[in-house]
């Protein structure tokens, strides 16, 4: 068993405290300001005891938002229900995509690989401004600004590349014998893929998925040009609160609890395979 | 059944050639063992063969089928590696169960086939394990019941004793000729042992930097090693290997040993006056009394008692070591002066630059993959 003195233990203790305090308040405070409105908010000095309302919550899913100004109409339950479509389905395509030519790259080197492999990472390198303007140029003139299908194609500048790279690692580990007894034994290198490849390398497939999964539904910039209020997500929605009459802290924090919700959910369910799968992706990688 | 025969095969990892222009034929039914050190080429030369890997140059015919563009799926042999490569993710009845379900067997034979090579190899009772929960031991097993269980005609199996325990090695090495001679499958065996080699091989093809350097029975490689390093590898204690220039006098060719004429009865006319080393297997040498013709005097410097035979080793008078080995019970000496014998008649001698063996008569040599 490790030794540790009480000392030692104590200062653990208060060193970890002060991390999750400094990483945790900014979750905990939006959360209590999710069930105040914005007089209590703006409250100076800010009070710890408020007197909760759900009238927050009901604005948003009614999508009726009351201002000083009048009553607003707001498409936020649109809005999460598009970042959970775009981000299922850019996630889906690109593991459809990626997986197979993650394999591709581990197991076969043929002429220019590394180089394909080396071309589809670097579009994470680019600014996505940088990518924007010619994208919504092409876009219009293609039929494919405001389209979901648009969306999903630029949405895989931020999946696939993210998917292969980590996903290759992981069929690079497994050791290529494995693979060849399977072959050895009488079954075609599809199967090989199918019951071999993909079981072993489920993990990483599972963890490079969720963390595509997670980029995706942060991803606001793509969305906010090339897309317009009945195709946008959450991230780009949010800008509906920033009305007129001022800024409906208390409906924005309620918006960004409901829309953190699932990826929270999904982290924290996933969490083991997350940590496991980028550290054992990266250092082969 | 199915005999194999590659035709100058040739295979290049970038500028490094692995296997050089190599030919090779196993008989229907026969066992040959692939010896050498590591690096030999001998892994690369299965693996062709099993059609995982394809050669730059050459032919490769299983049971005089060309297969040397066959997919590895269709060539119908069965292979055990060095490192198992079980699939971690399924149980051990699993593992062995994938080439029948590859040949779409009904689950009902698919069960009595595991069942029963299962029980060949002891391992029925952990078929429900995954790989992880297995003993090396059994793991070894599961890989050749894998290997087995379709009754491929051409078995190839890559040092499957290699990662197994000193004890599992010494059972293995005895269960497994009877097992592959029941089977009657052909095999080529891949080992490092050269006990295994010894005991498994109908013929050992001795390898070395991707080409064959000697090719025949156990008894010829061990007899009449093609050259010093074949000598070297094949013998526990090892040869005894001492420089010589051999002469020839009324009585036939002789060397010099400590100033004692020694009269080897099949040496070559080739080898006289030619600087050479003489070979001694360490059985070859036996103590004698002072008087006796051709006694070398020696020193005992320790005597290792093995279980079943006892290694002396002794310095000649010139101060050159030597092994002398002798059956555990027999006479010996164990400390202070002593004198040995040498007999003639299995005594090797090699070209001290080529390190080949003179008047290799009798020997199958492949150089280059050609038969001479």
């Amino acid at each position: 068993m490790e030794h540790t003195s009480l000392l030692e233990r104590i200062l653990r203790g208060v060193a970890l405290t002060l991390v999750v305090i400094f990483f945790m308040f900014p979750i905990v405070w939006i959360f209590m300001m999710s069930f105040q409105t914005n007089e209590t908010i703006l409250r100076i000095p800010p009070q710890l005891i408020f007197e909760p309302t759900l009238a927050n919550y009901t604005a948003l899913i009614t999508g009726k938002l009351m201002t000083a100004a009048g009553t607003l109409d707001i498409a936020f339950m649109r809005n999460l229900w598009n970042s959970v479509f775009l981000s299922v389905t850019s996630v889906a395509v690109s593991l459809l995509l990626g997986v197979p030519a993650a394999y591709a790259f581990a197991r076969h080197k043929f002429r220019g690989s590394e180089d394909i492999a080396f071309t589809l990472l670097s579009f994470k390198f680019a600014p996505a401004l940088l990518v924007l303007l010619p994208l919504t140029l092409y876009f219009q003139k293609l039929g494919l600004a405001n389209t979901y299908i648009g969306l999903i194609w630029v949405y895989q500048l931020i999946c696939l590349p993210l998917i292969l790279w980590i996903v290759r690692g992981y069929f690079e580990d497994i050791p290529a014998d494995i693979e060849y007894a399977y072959r050895i034994g009488g079954h075609s290198w599809f199967a090989t893929f199918r019951k071999i490849a993909l079981p072993l390398a489920g993990p990483g497939i599972a963890a490079a998925g969720l963390l595509a999964f997670i980029f995706a539904w942060n991803n606001f910039v793509f969305a906010l040009v090339l897309a317009s209020a009945d195709k946008q997500p959450v991230t780009v929605g949010a800008l509906a609160f920033i009305t007129s009459s001022g800024i409906q802290y208390g409906q924005i924090s309620a918006a960004i609890v409901l829309s953190i919700t699932p990826t929270l959910a999904l982290a924290l369910y996933a969490q083991r395979y997350l940590v496991e799968g980028l550290s054992l992706g990266a250092v082969k990688g | 059944m199915a005999s194999l025969e590659l035709r100058k095969i040739v295979k290049r990892y970038k500028s490094q050639t692995v296997l050089d222009n190599l030919s090779l034929t196993v008989a229907d039914g026969e066992t040959l063992v692939l010896f050498g050190p590591s690096g030999a080429g001998k892994t690369v030369l299965l693996r062709l063969v099993a059609g995982v890997i394809d050669p730059d140059e050459g032919k490769i015919l299983i049971g005089g089928d060309d297969m040397t563009d066959v997919d590895a799926e269709f060539r119908g042999v069965g292979m055990a590696f060095q490192n198992f490569a079980l699939f971690p993710h399924m149980s051990t009845f699993d593992n062995i169960a994938t080439p029948l379900e590859a040949k779409r067997s009904s689950p009902g034979a698919i069960k009595a086939g595991v069942d029963s090579v299962a029980k060949l190899l002891k391992i029925a009772h952990v078929l429900s394990h995954k790989p992880r929960a297995l003993s090396n031991g059994q793991k070894q097993r599961t890989a050749l019941a894998r290997a087995l269980v379709g009754s491929p005609p051409l078995l190839l199996l890559d040092d499957p004793l290699r990662n197994v325990d000193a004890k599992l090695r010494f059972e293995m090495r005895l269960e497994l000729p009877r097992l592959l001679a029941d089977r009657g499958a052909t095999v080529v065996y891949v080992t490092q042992d050269y006990k295994e080699a010894m005991a498994l091989g109908d013929r050992i093809a001795v390898m070395s930097q991707g080409v064959i350097r000697q090719l025949g029975t156990p008894e010829q490689i061990y007899r009449e090693p093609a050259n010093i390093e074949i000598a070297r590898l094949f013998g526990d204690p090892t040869i005894n290997l001492l420089d010589v220039k051999p002469a020839r006098d009324a009585r036939g060719i002789y060397v010099g040993l400590s100033n004692v004429q020694v009269h080897l009865a099949e040496a070559s006319e080739t080898a006289i006056g030619r600087d050479c080393i003489i070979g001694l297997r360490p059985e070859a040498l036996h103590f004698v009394g002072e008087n006796e013709p051709g006694a070398i005097p020696v020193t005992v410097e320790a005597e290792t008692p093995l279980n079943e035979k006892i290694v002396t080793l002794v310095r000649t008078v010139r101060g050159r070591e030597i092994l002398v080995s002798r059956p555990a019970g027999t006479l010996g000496r164990n400390e202070g002066k002593a004198h040995i014998a040498v007999d003639g008649k299995s005594a090797l001698l090699f070209d001290h630059a080529s390190g080949e063996r003179i008047g290799a008569r009798n020997v199958v040599k492949l150089r280059n993959g050609e038969a001479a």
